[in-house]
């Protein structure tokens, strides 16, 4: 019988590793259509290194020096038979991972100073836990930037200003950091339910599929018209100039309070890094994102 | 939109020549990482009297914290993208009044303190792609050495022996030019038709 541990850990290790040196697909061909799409010279240069950078990444070297701060999305199948192993296994994972790519050590202590060296130490790598009914355990290892991640903001708007308020932040968000987030980004926006819930919605929006819609039509909709807007301002890649400022925008929503109209605004960086496994109940490991070669 | 090969130690003359819009590799030894912290220590070294352990006359300043490991004794960089340069605009007019560092490069472009320094000396700055870490590495052949480890990996003050570094795109000359200036501009000029989009009149 395998180790449930050992398999967990072997598994994150290799999300972590495929996360900070491969691309998911869907990115990597949105940066090669924006790339034939773009008629400016420094837009061209621009993705021109980035698609360099990103083969010579696939070799195995971070494709950014950046290698993020570690996120884990987390689904545990009511049944899954090792839930208690999943912790501890994901931390190991990170230290593991960390030296081995190698990754730089991302996590500082903000009251004492000093980095651990390591990737992990209080709270992180945070796990978002989510329980769902089935046997099966789906990592999602989803390293996130810095410069991105400091350029994501909470507004609490007033009710009254509407839809039209909560399109207004988002796009003034963006033309205020001006590209310096490495665009072209993918932008997530919650609305709604609380201010730490937006902001949760808005982070988990940057796990769907680039060229997904959002189910709803009206939602669809803003999220059409935000993307529009924002490739209207000619930021381009990096802010210096260009037809694609955005690759996506992805929305979703809460219930709010009448009194209140939260906006979360989730930023993410062509580094769109992040890579999916599924381990059953009897520990086979199926890659989604990140397929081992010679298998589906 | 000219391409240079410039080797270091680059001259006044050549930095002179370079224009917003030009690409630039660089091949040589004056190629150095300096973050806050580097920047702040050759200030204060400069205050004292005392020479810093590299030279850096017509060098190459490079904005990044890269991740480095050592391997059969010697440090390799794996990989180093730029950071965010605005943050080192409380020293750069000064450190380039002072050492003569022909090529800035970082990310996100620097403020007028800089642009005037840049006038001034005869340098540039060059923007690096974000988040090209792999890209950058492979534009170094050698690390030389890791100086002021005291500072961390990212902070250091890395020699570097670069092997035609680059694409680096000049967004601000010694002309007064400043490529990042423009871009404010420009989106200023389009923010009525962006609002439009969304419903806003302005
Ligand atoms: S914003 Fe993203 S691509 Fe840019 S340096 Fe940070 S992690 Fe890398």
């Amino acid at each position: 019988m395998k180790d449930p541990s050992q398999v967990i850990h072997d598994t994150t290790v290799r999300l972590l590793r495929k996360a900070a040196t491969v691309l998911p697909k869907e990115i990597e061909e949105a940066l090669k259509a924006a790339h034939a799409h773009e008629t400016d010279e420094t837009a061209k240069t621009q993705f021109s290194a980035i698609l360099t950078n990103i083969k010579l990444a696939a070799t195995g070297v971070p494709m950014c020096q950046d290698t993020g701060i570690m996120i884990f999305y987390v689904k545990v199948g009511d049944k899954f038979p090792f839930i208690g192993e999943i912790k501890d296994s994901l931390a190991k994972a990170t230290r593991k991972a960390t030296a081995d790519t190698p990754l730089r050590p991302n996590a500082v202590n903000p009251i004492i100073g000093g980095n651990s060296g390591d990737n992990t130490g209080k709270k992180i790598p945070w796990i978002n836990w989510e329980i769902v009914s089935g046997d099966s355990l789906e990592i999602t290892a989803f390293p996130k930037g810095g410069g991105s991640e400091n350029a994501c903001i909470l507004g609490m708007l007033k009710p009254g200003v509407g839809l039209t308020g909560v399109k207004k932040i988002v796009v003034d968000n963006a033309i205020s950091y001006m590209g310096k987030a490495c665009a072209p980004n993918i932008i997530g926006v919650g609305i709604g339910g609380g201010s730490d819930i937006a902001l949760k919605i808005a982070k988990q929006q940057l796990l769907r599929p680039l060229n997904d819609k959002h189910p709803e039509p009206e939602v669809a909709k803003i999220e059409a018209e935000i993307m529009e807007a924002i490739n209207a301002t000619g930021i381009g890649p990096m802010g210096l100039g260009g037809k694609t400022t955005v690759l996506g925008v992805k929305v979703d929503y809460a219930m709010r309070h009448p009194a209140s109209l939260p906006v979360g605004v989730a930023i993410q960086c062509w580094a769109a890094r992040k890579s999916t496994a599924i381990i059953s109940k009897d520990l086979d490991v199926t890659y989604l994102t990140h397929p081992v070669e010679g298998k589906k | 939109m000219t391409e240079y090969h410039l080797t270091t130690p680059i001259s006044e003359e050549d930095a002179r020549k370079l224009k917003v819009g030009d690409i630039v590799y660089v091949t040589g030894e004056h190629v150095y990482t300096a973050r806050d912290e580097a920047h702040e220590r050759a200030l204060e070294m400069y205050e004292k009297g005392e020479k810093p352990p590299v030279d850096f006359e017509g060098s190459v300043v490079y904005h990044v914290g890269p991740v480095a490991w050592q391997k059969n004794g010697k440090w390799e960089i794996v990989s180093a993208g730029p950071t965010t340069s605005i943050r080192m605009e409380l020293f750069e007019d000064e450190f380039l009044r002072k050492y003569s560092a022909r090529i800035i490069i970082g990310k996100g472009g620097m403020g007028a303190k800089t642009l005037g320094a840049l006038k001034e000396v005869g340098a540039v700055y060059c923007s690096f792609t974000g988040g090209c870490g792999a890209l950058a590495a492979k534009g170094f052949k050698e690390v030389r050495a890791y100086l002021w480890d005291d500072l961390g990996m990212p902070e250091a003050l890395w020699v570097i022996t670069a092997e035609k570094f680059g694409p680096l795109l000049v967004t601000m000359d010694s002309h007064g030019k400043s490529l990042h200036d423009d871009m404010d501009r420009m989106v200023a000029a389009r923010k009525a038709d962006v609002y439009a989009r969304i419903g806003i009149k302005e």
